[in-house]
């Protein structure tokens, strides 16, 4: 007899079986609603306006829009040589975050948000962090880039209770991040401890209208699987809440991928072609492209600016990404006349 | 040492404790001594929830979410509408709906948040697309997903007047024609020897507890579908060993004081039994259909076709040695195959696992007290037995014929 639940396998099996059946079996068995099924095509084709989250994150939670543009280039003092020294302080606790409307997550996180906040400075400069872990577990911060071995991170995780203070000077420059180190490494990071870490380099470069993208995923029912895929943590805020820019204006983003589980995120770009500078570690080469895909830890510095004015959408080029989230819309302004 | 060695200890001298005959103590009523332990219950459980040390029971890890899809419907082209029930212990809060991996615009009707066994219809505008699966995963408050599948999509029937005879004269096809031919066989099992009565009788037997086993596994399997609050194997439990019980008394009550039971109650009692097994089969039926599994659908009847038309024999047996009225006879062909046409319209419209469960438990219920009785009346006829050659060959036969002709049917 039918099990209601059977699998496409079965069905498969069976349907062959079927058709013999229905050789014998006569017009009795002719389906009423199949018949009106394709009748109606054209009705309910869908939209980008359906696939998407509904309802609104709850009020006074974290603001990817606000975390977009948002660099932290800490308290800024001299030290007796003339360096300029920046002091940080990042503190792991552990907290719900809403990863998509009305959808909680119980995350570790550096000062109460994921991704942590944007760590800026400028190549030459001397770090000193003060890290302390107010969560139930042990952490640590193990920053990319050129620093002494004991200031990796990687070896002495910070019980909970206990602080540590990193401390090396900037170098090189370039798009980094930073992220707790302690085993299982695969939970920490996917919880939520990362963040972006950016040095800049001694000339500037060209000023322009700058901003954060960590593409980052949640495992919400702990499957070992990401049901929430975003850019900055939340899913499809950046499609219900438009980035502004104006046309002809330069646009950088600092892109940077922590995606736990999956080899590959990406980043395309519509209706435009960005200059890439891989770890932005160098200002002159670049390559001239729409779509980039980078693995857990890989990151990279986009400029472009519109030529047209409306609305452009960008998203992770594995679809299945984009339809979970992590898709959005630069809505590209004429300048007014 | 052994055992038996052992110091034997002296038997205890028990005190008897013997209420003293109640010299000056108050009788306590009747009604009292039977309400007293419930309205002491009930005291208890308004205390817990008030004051009580509930905070004791209450736990830091997150409540245990459960949400159960009974029915995805696919009503037109680009809509689905799923039937979801909470049967977890904890209200459950409905975030997102994603389908085939992808967040959904969406609407319930209702609170998104549902209390225990709290029901909700959510309308989703999906362009399903036609002969493919799909999966609808609701991702709760916390995070958690609760999937259903559309195992082949297919446009959902709707309950008009052209569906309903659809499904009519499926279980008629399925149903009561197979029956009908069955009880043909009447004269047959009339002319020939009473040694070949018992065989067909022995059949029958053999035919039932086929069909009594594979309703009750079915029933089994069907309630894993069942959302947990709902108990699905206490449902089992309540149909198949409440089934018998209650026509048992039926029969006891009938067959008043003589305590015989006329072979054309027997034959009541058999259809009845098949009938209701039928109404299983008839639910299985719709539900294919309903799911679109067209050609499995009637794969199906050809199947019960077969399969059915030995069920008429067996209603026949009982009656080898009596003239029964034509009416009787269709009256004991409806009873057997109409309420597969029940089965099929509740199937085909109304799908739920709780119901399914329900009715194959009953089933199985009603044809092991018709197999009861069946054994009764073999041990009451001279010289019957069941484990005579010819009879052992009949109660094989019954099985086996059963399972040749249900390789026709998908199990």
């Amino acid at each position: 007899m039918a099990d209601p639940s059977l699998t496409r396998r079965d069905l498969l099996k069976v349907g062959a079986l079927g058709t013999v059946g229905l050789a014998a079996g006569g017009s009795v068995l002719a389906l009423p609603g199949l018949a009106q099924g394709n009748a109606k095509a054209g009705q309910g084709q869908a939209s980008h306006h359906d696939m998407m989250t509904v309802g609104q994150l709850t009020p006074g939670s974290f603001n990817p829009t606000a975390f977009l543009t948002h660099f932290d280039g800490g308290s800024v003092s001299r030290l007796p040589s003339g360096q300029v020294l920046r002091e940080y302080e990042l503190v792991a606790e552990d907290r719900e975050i809403e990863v998509a409307p009305g959808v909680f997550y119980p995350a570790w996180t550096y000062n109460g948000q994921v991704p942590g906040p944007t760590i800026r400075c400028t190549e030459g400069d001397r770090l000193r962090v003060r890290f302390i872990n107010k969560g139930k577990h042990s952490h640590s911060i193990h920053f990319h880039g050129i620093h002494p071995s004991n200031m990796d991170g990687a070896f002495e995780p910070v019980h909970p209770g206990r602080s540590f203070v990193y401390e090396f000077d900037a170098e090189p420059f370039g798009l980094h991040l930073y992220h707790c180190h302690t085993v299982p490494i695969k939970r920490h990071i996917h919880k939520g401890l990362y963040g972006a870490f950016i040095i800049d380099p001694k000339t500037e470069r060209p000023p322009a209208n700058e901003m954060v993208m960590v593409m980052n995923g949640f495992d919400t029912n702990l499957d070992g699987e990401n049901e929430v895929y975003a850019i900055n943590t939340v899913a499809f805020h950046y499609q219900q809440h438009p980035i502004k820019v104006r046309q002809g204006e330069l646009v950088r983003v600092y892109l940077v991928n922590v995606t736990e589980f999956d080899l590959l995120n990406s980043f395309h770009l519509h209706g435009n072609l960005f200059r890439l500078y891989r770890t932005g570690t160098d200002l002159q080469r670049y390559e001239w492209t729409d779509t980039v895909a980078l693995c857990q830890g890989e990151r990279a510095v986009l400029e472009f600016s519109y030529k047209h004015a409306g609305p452009f959408m960008f998203h992770a080029h594995q679809s299945e990404f984009a339809e979970l989230g992590w898709s959005g819309i630069f809505l590209v302004e004429a300048p007014h006349v | 040492m052994s055992k038996l060695d052992l110091p034997v200890k002296p038997a205890s001298t028990r005190t008897e404790i013997s209420a003293a005959p109640g010299a000056g103590r108050r009788v306590l009523p009747l009604w009292f001594k039977g309400l007293a332990p419930l309205v002491l219950l009930a005291a208890l459980v308004v205390a817990f929830i008030q004051v009580g040390p509930l905070g004791v029971f209450r736990q830091s890890f997150p409540p245990v979410e459960e949400l159960t899809v009974e029915r995805i419907r696919l009503p037109q082209f680009g809509v689905m509408e799923v039937d979801v029930v909470n049967g977890g212990p904890e209200p459950v809060t409905i975030a997102q709906v994603m389908v085939d991996d992808a967040n959904w615009v969406h609407q319930v009707d209702g609170s998104r948040t549902l209390d225990r066994l709290d029901s909700r219809t959510i309308t989703i505008p999906y362009p399903w697309v036609e002969g493919e699966p799909h999966t609808v995963a609701l991702v709760t408050s916390t995070g958690l997903t609760f999937t259903g599948e559309v195992a082949v999509a297919a446009q959902s029937p709707r309950a008009d007047a052209r569906y309903l005879t659809t499904f009519a004269l499926l279980g008629i096809y399925a149903g009561v024609i197979p029956v009908f031919i069955g009880l043909l066989w009447l004269p047959f099992v009339r002319a020939v020897d009473r040694k070949w009565i018992d065989f067909f009788l022995s059949l029958t037997i053999g035919l039932l507890v086929f069909l009594g086993v594979s309703s009750l596994v079915e029933s089994v399997e069907t309630s894993s579908l069942v959302a947990a609050a709902f108990q699905g194997p206490a449902l089992v439990l309540l149909g198949a060993l409440g089934t018998p019980l209650v026509l048992a008394a039926v029969g006891r009550w009938r067959a008043g004081e003589r305590g015989e039971r006329s072979p054309l109650y027997v034959a009541g009692l058999i259809a009845l039994g098949i009938g209701l097994h039928n109404l299983g089969e008839g639910l299985a039926i719709g539900t294919s259909y309903a799911s679109g599994e067209i050609a499995l659908g009637t794969f199906l009847v050809i199947g019960f076709l077969l399969h059915n038309t030995t069920e008429g024999l067996g209603i026949v047996s009982p009656l080898a040695q009596e003239r029964p009225r034509t009416t009787s006879l269709i009256l004991l062909g409806l009873l057997a195959g109409v309420p597969t046409i029940l089965g099929a319209w509740f199937g085909g419209f109304t799908y739920s696992p709780v119901w399914t469960t329900l009715f194959l438990a009953v089933g199985a219920g009603a044809i092991a007290q018709v197999v009861y009785e069946l054994w009764r009346l073999f041990a009451r006829r001279p010289g019957g037995s069941l484990t005579a050659p010819l009879n052992v060959a009949g109660l094989l036969a019954g099985m086996v014929i059963m399972y040749a002709t249900g390789l026709f049917v998908p199990a």
